[in-house]
Order: C-alpha cells, then structure tokens, then sequence
C-alpha cells in the first residue's frame, strides 16, 4: 500500500497533480450547477414581480 | 453581395490577416525566439556574448566526472557534430544521465568552457516500461552487430 | 439532418434537448475518468526513463488538449455568430471561455508539477510550448474581462466574438511550438508520424481520460450554455411558462 502510494519516490507531484485536477474539476461542476440553480432563481423572481406589478 | 457574404468576407479577411501578421512576425523573430543554442552554432560563434544562454545538446557517454565531496561536476555536451564541455556545481535533475538530452544555462569562459548556473533535463517523447526499453536496446545492439560482420 | 440543426438552434429546443444529453455525456465522462484514472495510476507500467513520475500525463494531457479545443469551439461559435447572427452561438462562445480558462491552468499547473522532478524546473521563462499556452490563459481572461465590461449582450457579444477570433492564431502556435522551436518540452507522442510513441498498456488509459475529460467538457459545456440561454431569454414566453409551470426543477 505504502510502495503504491510513494509513486517510486514522486508520490508528492502525482498525488498533488492529481489532487488539483480533482478540485479544479469539482469547481467546474459545482460552479456551473450553482450558477444555474442562480439563474432560475432571479430570472423566476423577476418574473413574478412583474405579474404583480401588471 | 448580401450583406451575411460581407460578413463572411470581413471575418475571412481578418483572420487571413491576423494569421498572415502572425506568421510574418514569427519568421522574423525565429532566430530570437530559440530557446536554446545548438552545440555546432555556438562553435561557429553564433551565440549572445553580453549575457547569459541556453545551450542544448546531448550528455557525452562517459564524459562526466563529478569531483569527489562536493557536487562539482562537468561532462561534454554534444549534437553529434560538434562538442562542448560543461561546468556546473548544484544539484542536477533526475533525468541527467549520460547519453540523455540537456539544456544548460550559463556563459562560456575564456577557454571555451561553458560554466552553467542551471541544468535541465529533457525527456523524449516516447513512453515505455523498462523491460521493453532494454530489449529495443538488445535489439538495435543485435543489428549492429549483424551489420558489422557484414561488413567484414 | 437540416432540420434537426435548425431546431437545434432555437432557444427552447436547445434548452431541453441539452438537458436530455448532459446525463448521458456525464455517465460517459464518470465512466472513462474511472477506468482511466485508475488504470493510469495503478495498472500503467511505470516509464523506463521517468519512473513513476511520467503518470501526471494522464491528467496533462487531457487538460491541455482541452485548453486548446475549447478555444477553437470558441473562434468557430464566435464566428458562426458574427456571420449568421445567431444568437446561440455567441451564447456557446460566451460559455466556454470560464471552463477553457480552468482548463488551461489545469494544463500549466500539471504541468509544472511534472516539470520539477524531471526538467528540473517549475517553469522556464522564454520556452515557447510554455509561454504559449500561458498567453492562451490570458486570452481567455481578456476575452472574460471584455465581456465583463460592456453591459449591453449584443455589443458585448460582436466586440469579444472578435477577440475570440483574434485569439485563434495563437492555438496552432502552441501546438507546432514544439517543433518551430527548440523547446525543453518534447515533442508530440499522440499524433505523429509512426503512430503513438506509447506501448498499449500506458496507452489506452491515456486515450479513455482524453475521451472522458472531452465529454465532460461537453457536459459542463452543454450546462453552461443553457444558463447562459436561460438568462438571455429571460423575457420569453417558454421561460416564463416553464419557470411557473412546473416549479422549477429544471
């Protein structure tokens, strides 16, 4: 376990590169989820001060 | 012409342009833009004299030699044609070995040492497990062999 | 196959018609970035020169292979937009340019991660693969601030399409800057004459993440694109029915 996890002695560059692509990736999907759930909210809101304004 | 051809023309035109400005530019800046000197055009003297370069070239089998107690080291550069031999003291990359591809950093001296300040190593761009890297060597060894009782 | 484009290219049709694929281009990506990843990391032979070290390809390389693709998506949307003034595709340029942009640093950082322990270098000023690739983040940047600055979405749109446009003559460069110039990056493994310089068992798990990471790209693509549809469209009647009919889950 310890042999697979120090990558022949480069485990801190492959684990953190990895470890980086995780995070950049997951701010990518949560980020573009968030960003959407946003939209529906303000774009709903505003149309429903409009209703009740007309 | 409709006006989406004019469009069309003016979008072709201006990546025509940006393309061919670019192109031009780079041609003109080809010489500047290297990131290293070659072994052979630093010997034919075409290298920066007022400050530091990059050269790059293969480590020479058997040419380094590194000073016992310290890390003091030098060895030959080569690109098959012409020679130069390095001077460096710190720590080298993994990768350095003889017969392995290297860009150094540094000035040349008044003896035509090159004294380098940094080492890099570059690698290839084929991927293979030892096992098949030692038997691609068998192999070209093999040839060789062959072709040189050919030869006699 | 007109048609289908066409409809594709309206608003509502492309709103749901998206919501259907981004599940199944997500299950792929989930798929291939699983036996990829762990194939690359565990089952891949270790390189006879880089040892253990040469396994951050299997993120690099997609990621950068993506930095460029997305900007070419981009130049093509944008002039798709500037000559036949659809509305869409200014839309898919608009997208694009955030997801590009982490893509790229993903490329950089990776790659300055695999270059200490083998360059001996975090980064080399001057080296043409590298300063490329960094002038393609900046591009991407510049191209988000544009946008940023004007409030108006159809100039905002035209003025940053022709950035976008500009910008494209830089993704050939970083791709032949290794071979125009004398660069400390190698040469291309992939695409080259002779076929892949890769024995199979390093190879497929690299071709399984760039195929994965592709569709997630796409995925998150295809997702940004329908915010940025919803939000344009704000004042039609299908948002309006389908934000007040259905409570919103969409």
């Amino acid at each position: 376990m310890m042999e697979v996890l120090s990558m022949g002695g480069y485990g801190s560059f492959v684990w953190s590169a990895y470890g980086l692509t995780i995070i950049v990736l997951a701010v990518c999907i949560i980020g573009g989820r968030m960003g959407h759930t946003k939209t529906i909210n303000d774009v709903r809101r505003r149309i429903r001060t409009m209703e009740v304004k007309s | 012409m409709k006006p989406r051809q004019q469009r069309m023309l003016a979008v072709g035109l201006t990546v025509a342009g940006i393309a061919i400005a670019a192109l031009l530019t780079l041609q003109a800046f080809k010489e500047n833009m290297m990131f290293f000197v070659e072994i052979s055009e630093v010997e034919k003297g075409n290298y920066p004299d007022d400050r530091n370069f990059r050269v790059g070239g293969l480590v020479v089998e058997g040419s380094v030699q590194r000073a016992p107690g310290d890390l003091t080291v030098a060895f030959d550069l080569t690109d098959l044609t012409s020679k130069l031999t390095v001077n460096y003291a710190g720590i080298l990359p993994d990768l350095f070995r003889e017969g392995q591809g290297i860009v150094a950093h540094g000035r040349l001296n008044d003896s035509g040492t090159f004294i380098a300040d940094e080492v890099l190593a570059k690698h290839d761009e084929n991927y293979m497990p030892p096992e098949v890297a030692d038997s691609l060597a068998k192999a070209a060894a093999a040839q060789e062999a062959i072709s040189k009782q050919d030869e006699k | 196959m007109w048609k289908f484009f066409h409809k594709l290219a309206s608003p509502p049709h492309f709103y749901q018609f998206a919501g259907k694929v981004v599940p199944w281009f997500a299950f792929t990506a989930i798929a291939c970035i699983g036996y990829g990843g762990y194939a690359g990391l565990f089952v891949a032979p270790a390189d006879y020169q880089q040892g253990d070290a040469f396994r951050i390809i299997y993120v690099h390389v997609p990621a950068a292979y993506l930095s460029m693709m997305g900007y070419s998506i981009m130049a093509i949307s944008a002039g798709i937009g500037l000559i036949w003034r659809i509305k869409l595709s200014h839309a898919v340029t608009a997208a694009a340019a955030p997801l590009g942009a982490w893509f790229t640093f993903l490329a950089l950082a990776t790659g300055s991660i695999w270059g200490k322990p083998m360059w001996g270098t975090w980064w080399e000023w001057g080296d043409p693969r590298l300063t490329s690739e960094l002038l393609l983040l900046f591009l991407y940047i510049g191209y988000m601030a544009l946008r940023a600055s004007i409030d108006d979405i159809a100039k905002a749109d035209k003025a940053s399409a022709v950035l976008a446009l500009v910008g494209a003559v830089n993704v050939p460069i970083i791709h032949y800057s290794v071979e125009w110039w004398s660069s400390l990056h190698q040469g291309p493994t992939l695409v080259r004459e002779g076929g892949p310089g890769m024995v199979s068992d390093m190879l497929y798990p690299l071709l399984a993440m760039i195929l994965g990471f592709t569709f997630l790209f796409g995925a998150l693509l295809l997702g940004r694109v329908r915010t940025e549809v919803l939000f344009r469209e704000r004042r039609a009647k299908w948002v309006r029915e389908m934000l007040l009919d259905d409570g919103g889950t969409t």
